[in-house]
């Protein structure tokens, strides 16, 4: 039961061929055996899982037949839950029970799926690695010795590894897209604005997007149509129409355009994912795409930029984590300045440290045109790129990382290494266009993936490319050993 | 040596919207704390802001009535820092692109004088929460129900140069929002606050002095008080060879001084930027000039007004400008009874008396327009005298009548026109002063004149001032002369 995917657990569930509850109860037991190994899940649970799943059959049996009716998932711990545990993966929230639940969980449960969780992630969602949780590790259970990506790992191990068809995620730099390459999936970050932000606790707001992570394009498409539309309570969400994803998938490629931008198959990008890479083209040819070098010049300046800008914004949005309405406070504050200095000290991890410090540098006195304004100026560059080759291709194709998964531990005395691991991923938040990973095969054993990127609202067509993909390849069915 | 003072001014003004400026929680005053902070405004984890509509159009008004530029595309930015009441660690704000930009104000001053007032810019942004010191045994409360609410903050040239001159633009300041229906400048709740730079130079010098910033001063008699004080500090203190710091100041009215809050080394770095939460808003031209359309008569306009349409003094048409209650009250009185010039003398005179005594705003005034102007009737249509007017609307305040009709009924104050009856007071009254009657007929022509006023005003006494002066004058002339 538990590598079907959502597209096969609604045909199972509307065939009777197992109830909800029947289903949750075997991910849970999963969950329960095989979780210690990869630590995915911050927060199981059980009991709410029953409960929702019960009432998902009984909607089923009084008529309804949505297709996420009684779907298992679970939640990135940066989705608010009501009464539930949101921890960010940090220390400063690791008793944090919002009184509210985010838009994305409140729609997703309107569609009738059952939470089993809460999952594991990169503290704050800052990091490619999901080492920087305040509750350990994610592993990766393509190989336990891995890391799964990050920074939503826990939501990516989850899935490989068959604990849940599908997760939610969040992407600011690639934080869907990396870890979907890194173990097997396929991961959609949507269009900025497409997903309301309420409820997500903010990394960097002009940059996140919540979106899905899940086996197929089909359950991507499924997820993203129940968690996607406009929301009065964000500002930045878009007030425009969802497509009908699932209908777009079916659409044939013949004529589809695609653009193959030559920054992405420079230095730094291991020759063998290029392979992969570049064998996924030639597959897409044969489904009647046409193929075209083209250039994305700013892509250099990317990754200064974006670790100019996130870092500024989390400065700010992380200042409310102060100790003194909710979270981590420390023991016994001597005065008000010991006690926001303790509390942040004590409650905050390395990397978010690293990172509020560096924000706070660039939005200093002095410096801010220097950083933060030059970082914009190169956003908007970067987005012209894409505009100007978005003139002449449907979608831009390469790899969604420049290597493997990695071994745990081999970039934490690095940060910037890790940052390069970024490097195909991050112009797409900074642009805010769509980006979709989907499995391209393996090296050494290791699971390689293929970002296509599209226009702004274009998430029909990612989805519609990577099923069709996947209608004549199978690497997304292929499954880690042990799971 | 001769000093000049240099004054700049930032008014935080209150919006009064019925909801906070980036949340759906009511901003009413008084309520128990933090009943009124939504998720929003406590700065929870995940949430977001939305900008209320109504405050913009509010600071849009205000831009237009003070002639302002304003600023097409608005940006909200985050001013960053620490603080319990303030729940996110920062106030959203505007920096680089305010909604109101330059604008002017005219003040008239005691001498009868305008001055124009540059108005550097007015911004929109959040108010903090308040912390509570007391009652919580060496702990801090923290009350949120504030955070959140719209605030304009306007900032003035540094063009003001006494105290007196201050508290004349914050007055005008608080009229125009007044007439606007912006805020409710009531600054004993803090909805109009008032921050003082204030500098000295020697006269003469172009550059400016070091300026102290008085926080937060809440009522007209602090500030011209705040500043006087603090100007005479700046004064002596350089006169003693010192220097004036920049620092933050609060003034104590209690001791009547000002002290240093905070030092310019502790200044913060704020560390402003846009909030990416917040789209730029843009400001349409269809948007401007409906809010144009909904402008009320502004008082500057309606002081020229009321001197060309009812031939009032300057003087007269500023005072009665000077709150939109207060000129509302008067075009009242003035419609009942037809005569500007009488409204206008009782309204400034009985009228604002009773106010001033019993402490009370003129919207709370125990007379009411319609009464007053029905009075004013009954004094040109000679039922009652001046003089008796003033007991009609004694006994109107203390509320013995519903109108003067009434009251001059039922207390019998009719004047008395009748000239027999007239007469035959007269005539008693003179035979009761038989001797000044003899002496006065004695009397050359300068000294009549004296005399006369004595029986005036035994005759007005003999009819408890009810006998029509007019024909007491002339029936006396006759009598006297007979």
């Amino acid at each position: 039961m538990h590598r079907l995917t959502l597209a096969q657990i609604a045909r199972g569930l509307a065939a009777k061929d197992f109830s909800a509850v029947e289903l949750s109860d075997a991910l849970l037991a999963r969950i329960q055996q095989l979780d210690p190994q990869l630590n995915s899940f911050i927060t199981v649970t059980a009991d709410q899982a029953r409960a929702q799943a019960q009432a998902a059959d009984a909607r089923r049996a009084s008529g309804e037949n949505g297709a996420l009716l009684g779907a298992p998932i679970a939640h990135k711990d940066l989705f608010c839950t009501k009464d539930v545990l949101t921890t960010c993966a940090s220390k400063i929230l690791h008793n944090f029970k919002a009184p509210y639940d985010a838009t994305v969980v409140e729609k997703l449960a309107a569609a009738g799926t059952v939470s089993l969780g809460k999952l594991n992630m990169d503290e704050f969602a800052m990091g490619s690695a999901n080492e920087s949780s305040h509750f350990g590790a994610v592993k990766n259970p393509w190989d336990l010795s891995r890391v799964p990506g990050g920074s939503s790992g826990g939501s990516a191990a989850a899935v490989a590894a068959g604990l849940i068809p599908a997760a939610t995620g969040t992407d600011t730099g690639g934080s869907i897209r990396q870890p979907a390459a890194l173990t097997n999936l396929t991961g959609l970050k949507p269009t900025y604005g497409r997903v309301s932000r309420w409820g997500m606790i903010a990394y960097a707001s002009s940059l996140d997007q919540g979106g899905p992570l899940a086996r197929t394009a089909e359950d991507c498409a499924l997820l993203l149509g129940a968690m996607a539309g406009f929301d009065p309570k964000d500002s930045t969400c878009v007030d425009a129409p969802v497509d009908d994803y699932l209908a777009a998938l079916n659409q044939p490629l013949a004529g589809l355009r695609i653009g193959l931008p030559r920054e992405y198959f420079g230095a730094g990008l291991d020759a063998r994912i290029a392979e992969q890479v570049l064998a996924v083209v030639e597959e897409l040819k044969k489904l009647g795409a046409t193929v075209k070098d083209i250039s994305l010049p700013n892509m250099q300046h990317a990754i200064p930029a974006y670790y100019v800008i996130a870092p500024a914004e989390a400065s700010s949005n992380l200042s409310r984590f102060d100790g003194v309405r909710f979270g981590y406070r420390c023991e016994n504050p001597v005065n008000l300045e010991d006690l926001y200095k303790r509390s942040r000290g004590e409650g905050f991890g390395a990397e978010v440290k690293r990172r509020i410090m560096v924000g706070t540098y660039a939005l200093s006195a002095g410096y801010y045109d220097a950083y933060y304004l030059k970082a914009q100026r190169i956003r908007r560059l970067i987005k012209n790129d894409f505009v100007q080759a978005f003139a002449e291709v449907d979608v831009i194709l390469g790899p969604t990382t420049p290597n493997p998964a990695w071994q745990l531990g081999a970039k934490s005395a690095d940060p910037v290494s890790a940052y390069l691991e970024d490097i195909y991923t991050i112009t797409a938040n900074l642009a805010g266009i769509p980006g979709l990973s989907m499995p391209a095969g393996f090296v050494d054993g290791l699971p390689v993936g293929v970002q296509l990127l599209a226009p702004y609202f274009q998430e029909a067509r990612l989805l519609n490319v990577a099923h069709q993909y996947q209608q004549v390849t199978d690497w997304h069915t292929r499954t880690p050993a042990g799971f | 040596m001769q000093w000049e003072t240099v004054i700049g001014l930032e008014i935080h003004a209150q919006l009064s919207t019925r909801s906070k400026i980036f949340s759906g929680s009511a901003t009413t005053f008084g309520a128990e704390p933090n009943t009124q902070a939504s998720l929003v405004d406590l700065g929870m984890p995940g949430t977001l802001p939305v900008l209320n509509e109504e405050a913009v159009r509010m600071a849009v008004k205000f831009g237009l009535a003070i002639d302002a530029e304003l600023g097409r595309t608005n940006v909200f930015a985050r001013k960053n820092y620490f603080y319990p009441d303030l729940p996110k660690g920062y106030q959203t704000s505007q920096m680089d692109h305010p909604v109101v930009g330059k604008g002017h104000l005219d003040i008239t001053l005691e001498d009868g004088t305008v001055k124009r007032i540059g108005i550097t810019r007015a911004h929109l942004e959040e108010d903090a929460g308040k912390s509570l010191h007391e009652d919580f045994h060496g702990m801090s409360g923290i009350d949120l129900n504030r955070a959140g609410t719209p605030l304009l903050e306007i900032v003035s040239e540094p063009d003001i140069r006494s105290a007196k001159e201050a508290v004349a633009y914050v007055k005008a300041i608080h009229a125009l929002v007044r007439y606007l229906g912006i805020c409710d400048g009531n600054m004993a709740e803090g909805s109009l606050r008032c921050d003082c730079n204030v500098s000295v130079r020697p006269k003469g010098q172009e550059a400016f002095g070091t300026r102290a910033e008085i926080k937060n001063v809440n009522s007209f008699r602090f500030i011209e008080k705040a500043i006087n004080h603090e100007i005479q500090r700046q004064i002596e203190l350089i006169e003693d060879g010192g220097k004036v710091v920049q620092e933050t100041r609060l003034y104590d009215p209690n001791k009547d001084e000002t002290r240093s809050m905070r030092g310019k080394e502790e200044a913060n770095d704020y560390r402003y930027f846009p909030c990416p939460d917040l789209l730029p808003v843009v400001l349409e031209d269809s948007f401007i000039e409906q809010v144009r359309g909904e402008l009320p008569e502004l008082p500057g306009e309606k002081r020229a007004r009321f001197e060309s349409q009812y031939g009032l003094s300057a003087y007269d048409a500023s005072v009665l400008s000077a709150s939109r209650e207060m000129a509302e009250y008067f075009e009242a009185v003035q419609a009942a009874c037809g005569d500007a010039k009488l409204a206008a003398n009782w309204v400034m005179g009985d009228l604002s008396s009773l106010l001033n005594e019993s402490g009370i705003e003129i919207e709370q005034s125990p007379v009411s327009a319609q009464q007053l102007g029905g009075m004013i009737l009954r004094i040109k249509d000679n039922t009652i005298s001046g003089k008796i007017a003033k007991d009609v609307f004694k006994f109107l305040a203390a509320r013995e009548g519903a109108t003067a009709d009434e009251v001059i009924e039922k207390k019998g104050l009719k004047q008395v026109t009748d000239t027999g009856a007239i007469e035959a007071m007269l005539k008693e009254m003179l035979d009761a002063n038989a001797a000044q009657v003899e002496q006065y007929r004695a009397s050359d022509e300068a000294k009549r004149g004296k005399m006369f006023g004595f029986f005036v005003g035994q005759a007005m006494k003999a009819s408890k001032g009810k006998a029509n002066p007019g024909q007491v004058n002339e029936l006396l002339k006759k009598l006297l002369e007979g």
